[in-house]
């Protein structure tokens, strides 16, 4: 008698430690042959209670622990929390601050989305890229140097203003990075954008439509790149974000299907373009005046509660602050968006092939400290 | 030679077996080491420069220090077969330099069915490759096995196709008699037509071009280089097939990938251009020097092959890497139809 072949599903763990994962993420992946059945993400690895250290600290105390969410995007994290607190304590920024922070905060974008970028193409192979985007990146980094003095964790944007005054040399140099780098993106769209075997690894694969992707609550790059034109710069306009002439690049499918890994990638940089578009426009108008003035000397918040939201480079980063009126917040909820675009992972995954989960997590674009937190 | 040869025949079958030895791991020491700055110029880097002038013992260093390190292997893997499959995939490289003619005179074994012979024992990587993937109790390995598997066995049938054109056009499988054809100058190179001088040249050329391109492609996809890493593709399968080889087993898998990226442009480079020949004249002949005209031979044959491994790391710096079903379906659906066209019609041209 032949005994009916029954084959077992295999069950992978991907992570902690896995070259892809990108970072500590544990990925419990359950298999047909290649072919993804399932994807459960397990995530916590980096969980540092930051919600319940807020509890415990003044607001400018806390700005250090916001640098540890997002360590990609430290500069923008600070931003969004030193602007939840200044509209509830009702602070006025001086026009420099504002100008800088933009400044900083569209350069962040650059350094993220570069590292979004390059280890994209590490996941699906290309080593290069990877290097070129780092060594672009590491421009970006020394400008935060020289202004902050730290390269990854800042705490330079705090509540009122900004801890130390503008470097001297900060304005030239950043305009000689701006034209260092457009040249350096063509570079990059030669050698990694357009590749056959690129296009032929990311286009028409984990296709996120607009329905699904608002359903799921996804936001940033990876909403816009299904197609949907939403950007809180422009549509709930902070700072001093009306002020700029820039476009919001949409996802159109260009190598496939609207929505797809390469639009994901695509519309970061093209993101990258409108931030330096941005930073141009605010670098030559610099106002004079003094980073610290608006900075009190204890921050007091009246009892009140109050949701604060910005356009962080993976998303819609919220702060969601609680406060009884005392020096210290009763509560700080984050709405983290890489958190909430992990969800993402298994809806898109099934089906596809082992080789698509690390092209479809890297696409995604999520950072652990966030997800974590 | 020949009265080396024939006074002391063991030394001489010695000295044969022992030559690849001497050349490949010198070879695979400077590859490395050629990899990582051919690499690092083309990422703006600078490489090794710290050990040894110009860094050039880093991959000493790095091999000395994988001999010394502890024999681990996981606990519930098969201790035989673990510490067997290292050798096996080496053997399976090794043994296609047996057929490798560095020039007229040293030639393991001048085999009639040399091109055979070579792509015959090139497959017994394949047995070691899933061994090791088996053997080490560990799904990623498994996995990266059985990847490797199954595009090294698709890859064998466009490039004993490339064979089977060059076989129809040459008449012969023979190593040594197929670069002889190719003597005197570059235009009888069979990535020109070959030697036949009659209007049939014109109508090779382009075929063997196209021949080239497709043996290159499917020798790279067996000797899993970039675009076809996927056995070992570190960003899926953390190192694929060899995931849990440490120390000096680990040693002989990255020993036995660089032999193969050798062995394989060698081939390359015999089938198609011209062997151990020299591009025009020898100097040898010139100054009526009968000894310089091997060591002429010998430097052109390791030119064209490194010149190869040139282009092989080339790619794999500048590409990403496929997935499984779109290198099956490059294979299947494209170099296998072209190669198979390509022997119907070299057919009927050699048969007007």
């Amino acid at each position: 008698m032949i005994k009916e072949f029954v084959s077992e599903e295999m069950v992978i763990n991907m992570g902690p430690q896995h070259p892809s994962t990108h970072g500590v993420l544990r990925l419990e992946v359950k298999l047909d042959g290649e072919i993804v059945k399932e994807v459960i993400p397990h995530i916590g690895y980096l969980h540092r209670c930051f919600e319940k250290h807020t509890e415990a600290l003044t607001y400018p105390q806390i700005v250090p622990y916001v640098d540890r969410m997002d360590y990609l995007a430290a500069m923008y994290n600070e931003f969004g929390f030193a602007l939840a607190v200044e509209r509830m304590a009702g602070i006025e920024v001086p026009p420099r601050v504002e100008y800088m922070r933009v400044i900083l905060g569209e350069l962040q974008r650059i350094a993220s989305h570069l590292v979004a970028v390059g280890t994209y193409g590490l996941d699906v192979g290309a080593f290069t890229p990877f290097l070129f985007c780092f060594r672009d990146r590491e421009k970006i980094l020394s400008l935060f140097e020289l202004v902050s003095g730290a390269r990854l964790l800042y705490n330079y944007i705090w509540p009122g203003g900004l801890s130390k005054e503008i470097h001297p040399d900060f304005v030239r140099l950043t305009k000689e990075f701006l034209v260092y780098f457009k040249p350096k993106l063509t570079e990059l769209n030669r050698l990694l954008t357009g590749n056959k075997i690129f296009i032929d690894r990311t286009a028409n694969l984990g296709v996120l439509d607009i329905e699904k992707a608002i359903n799921y609550g996804v936001t940033g790059p990876n909403l816009r790149a299904s197609g949907y034109k939403w950007d809180l710069r422009r549509d709930d306009p902070y700072s001093i974000y009306d002020k700029f002439d820039f476009e919001i690049p949409v996802g159109d499918g260009a190598m496939g299907t609207t929505g797809d890994c390469w639009d994901r990638y695509y519309i970061r940089v093209r993101e990258m373009e409108e931030s330096i578009k941005i930073i141009e426009q605010a670098i030559d108008n610099i106002p004079d005046g003094d980073v610290k003035s608006a900075i009190p000397k204890r921050i007091k918040v009246p009892a009140g509660q109050l949701y604060t939201r910005v356009e962080n480079p993976r998303g819609e980063l919220g702060y969601f602050i609680i406060s009884k009126g005392a020096n210290n917040p009763f509560r700080v909820k984050v709405r983290p968006p890489s958190f909430i675009h992990l969800m993402l992972l298994d809806e898109l995954c099934r089906g596809n092939l082992v080789a698509d989960i690390v092209a479809i997590l890297g696409s995604i674009d999520i950072v652990l400290g966030e997800v974590d937190r | 030679m020949t009265d080396f040869m024939n006074g002391y025949p063991m030394l001489y079958y010695l000295f044969l077996a022992i030559f690849p030895l001497l050349f490949v791991i010198p070879f695979a020491l400077m590859a490395v080491y050629a990899e990582r700055k051919v690499s690092a110029y083309m990422q703006n880097r600078i490489g090794p420069n710290r050990t040894g002038p110009l860094g050039l013992l880093q991959t000493t260093a790095d091999i000395l220090k994988l001999l010394q390190k502890e024999d681990m292997r996981p606990g519930h893997s098969d201790r035989f077969l673990t510490s067997a499959s290292p050798i096996v995939v080496f053997l399976g490289s090794y043994l296609i330099y047996a057929a490798l003619p560095f020039n007229s005179i040293l030639t393991g074994a001048t085999l009639d069915l040399g091109l055979l012979f070579l792509l015959s024992v090139s497959g017994i990587v394949v047995i070691g490759i899933l061994v090791a993937g088996w053997s080490s109790d560990n799904k990623y390995s498994l996995l990266g096995a059985l990847r490797s598997a199954a595009q090294i066995i698709s890859y064998e049938i466009p490039s004993v196709m490339v064979v089977m054109i060059l076989f129809v056009i040459t008449q012969s499988l023979s190593l040594t008699e197929i670069s002889e054809k190719q003597t005197a100058n570059i235009f009888n190179w069979y990535i020109l037509g070959g030697p036949d001088l009659t209007w049939k040249k014109f109508i090779f050329i382009p075929i063997m071009i196209i021949s080239a391109v497709i043996l290159f492609i499917s020798t790279l996809a067996e000797v899993n280089r970039t675009p076809f890493d996927l056995p070992e593709a570190e960003s899926e399968l953390v190192a694929g097939f060899h995931t849990e080889f440490s120390g000096i087993k680990f040693a002989l898998f990255f020993l036995a990938e660089y032999a193969n990226m050798f062995a394989v442009s060698a081939l390359i480079a015999t089938v198609f251009f011209g062997g151990y020949q020299s591009p025009f004249g020898y100097l040898g002949d010139a100054l009526n020097l009968s000894w310089l005209v091997p060591a002429e031979q010998f430097f052109w044959f390791t030119i064209k092959a490194l010149g190869l491994v040139f282009v092989q790391m080339w790619l794999r710096w500048t590409l990403p890497r496929l997935r499984i079903d779109q290198l099956m379906s490059l294979c299947w659906k494209y170099l296998i139809p072209i190669a198979l066209f390509l022997f119907v019609l070299v057919t009927f041209i050699t048969m007007i």
